[in-house]
């Protein structure tokens, strides 16, 4: 049935879809008319044509996009799961628990501000070349916003809504687990969403460590061999699943949260 | 040998840094007891009952509830606040099970009275909503049901109709009254309406502005239930009025 819902989502999808054409149809049109040679920047057709070939062609970089696509995924997910699973408790923690919060600050204030691609040199030296030490990198930018989202939210917590649970008589554990943590989650459902756009940005960073595959390397790869169209290809893979990955997540965070944004 | 009073507070004083909220304030509650506080905004009331659930501590004096010091996870309480006090992330039915969970009460029990308590507060059908889904009134409703279905040994409820239109308060000040009558809770309601607290109270203790101290403990010996319209609860109402009103 047509009705105001249908017609709100109907003009939001179309605003979404004519941003993207218009931003395409530029940047075609710049090229087409050659305001900027195509040796410096390729036509999105050109990419697409270059994805059509990469399907299929390992050259120059010795594997498919699928290949590099899929080590990549695996990648970020290795390092972004882990800081999820590390940091999200660990920011409730903090927030929710005085001497908790008094024990790992200090830790946690010293390796937040270091830049994850500090850690390049050490990270080498102690975990070796591989899989460990690129997930270990994108771990370190994904586990920051992890940890500060969620103790942030915790920390936002009503006061009156636990006093409402204290005077019902719950035990601290019943208040961490039953207002703390919920009312936290929105706070750790943006923080997640940040850490993600987190790991996906530092993967090109990670994947400079002697990698032989991955989209990181993919784009080093075309750069050494001056083909801008597969750094293009690389670099609009990374921004089309960090932007499909991230709306999985807006999706997971609304039937999470079904009670957010009701009025 | 004297009945062991429900409440008993023994000169309480409580001092924010330099300002004095409470100053040397005793009185004992009964068992089973309906008692309003009633004095002007701001004198304290609410912190005092903050301090009958240990939210605050006294500087000096005790609270005892059954003769020990009060205990939210020992003494079997439930506190209606001012302000809106639902959980956003439960529905509505699931708010009205949060304290009874918390007390860990059979899941049975929990049901039969989450059922009980909905009728009560006219939300059988949303049971299902979010708060946020629903009316101001509607949310305090919760509040005061998640509150009633505790069938609590004392009941403290701070100004819980400021929100409401008339109608629903007078319906949920004959809720409370039903639910004080079946349940032989001890009440202690806080108001600055007086009308209200005649009506529903055995006892007003009308407080004074910061700092606070006990002015008058006045005894309202009306039947229930009661007349609005009546000369004896018009003759009350006065005489309480006359005591604040040069506030």
């Amino acid at each position: 049935m047509y009705n105001e819902k249908t017609r709100s989502v109907g003009m939001k999808v179309f605003l979404n879809v004519s941003g993207l054409l218009m931003f395409f149809g530029i940047w075609e049109l710049v090229v087409a008319l050659g305001l900027i040679s195509e040796k410096k920047l390729v036509a999105p057709s050109a990419i697409f044509m270059t994805f059509i070939d990469k399907l299929t062609n390992v050259v120059p970089d010795g594997n498919t996009i699928i290949v590099h696509t899929l080590t990549s995924l695996e990648l970020v997910l290795i390092g972004f799961v882990l800081s999820c699973l590390i940091g999200v408790p660990l920011g409730l923690l903090m927030g929710f628990f005085k001497p908790a919060n008094r024990f790992f600050t200090p830790i946690f204030e010293i390796i937040r501000p270091i830049p994850p691609l500090a850690w390049i040199p050490i990270v080498i030296v102690v975990l070796g070349i591989g899989i460990q030490a690129e997930a270990f990198i994108i771990f370190v930018a994904a586990f920051v916003p992890c940890v500060i989202n969620s103790y942030t939210g915790i920390q936002a917590t009503s006061k009156t809504l636990l006093d409402v649970a204290k005077t019902a008589g719950a035990s601290k554990t019943q208040l961490f687990f039953k207002v703390g943590i919920p009312s936290a989650l929105p706070m750790v459902f943006t923080g997640i969403k940040i850490s993600f756009g987190s790991a996906w940005a530092t993967l090109v960073a990670a994947e400079m460590i002697a990698s032989t595959v991955g989209l990181g390397f993919m784009i080093q790869q075309g750069r050494n061999a001056v083909r801008p169209d597969i750094v293009l290809l690389g670099m609009s893979v990374i921004g089309l699943i960090g932007a499909a990955l991230t709306g999985l997540l807006s999706i997971l965070e609304k039937k999470a949260l079904p009670w957010r944004n009701l009025k | 040998m004297t009945e062991q009073p429900k409440v008993s507070a023994q000169r309480l004083t409580k001092k924010f840094g330099d300002l004095l909220v409470l100053n040397d304030v005793s009185f004992d509650i009964k068992k089973g007891e309906f008692v309003c506080l009633v004095g002007p905004t701001g004198c304290g009331k609410t912190t005092f009952l903050n301090l009958l659930v240990k939210l605050t501590e006294p500087t000096s004096g005790n609270v005892l509830i059954d003769g020990v010091p009060a205990d939210p996870q020992k003494h079997n309480m439930s506190f209606v606040f001012q302000e809106p006090s639902t959980f956003p992330w439960l529905t509505v039915e699931d708010n009205i099970k949060f304290n009874l969970e918390i007390k860990k009460i059979e899941k049975q029990e929990i049901q039969k009275r989450t059922e009980h308590i909905l009728e009560m507060i006219g939300l059988t059908e949303q049971r299902n909503a979010y708060p946020g889904q629903l009316s101001v009134s509607a949310e305090q409703r919760i509040v005061i049901g998640r509150s009633f279905a505790m069938y609590p040994d004392l009941l403290l409820m701070d100004e819980p109709y400021g929100q409401m239109d008339i109608k629903l308060r007078y319906y949920l000040e004959d809720a409370v009254l039903k639910l004080w009558r079946e349940t032989e809770s001890t009440i202690i309601f806080i108001t600055h309406n007086i009308e209200e607290a005649v009506y529903l109270s055995q006892r007003c203790l009308i407080m004074t502005p910061k700092p606070t101290t006990i002015k008058a403990s006045i005894e309202n010996p009306l039947p229930y239930p009661r007349n609005v319209s009546a000369p004896e609860f018009i003759k009350l109402r006065e005489q309480i009025t006359d005591m604040i009103k040069w506030w």
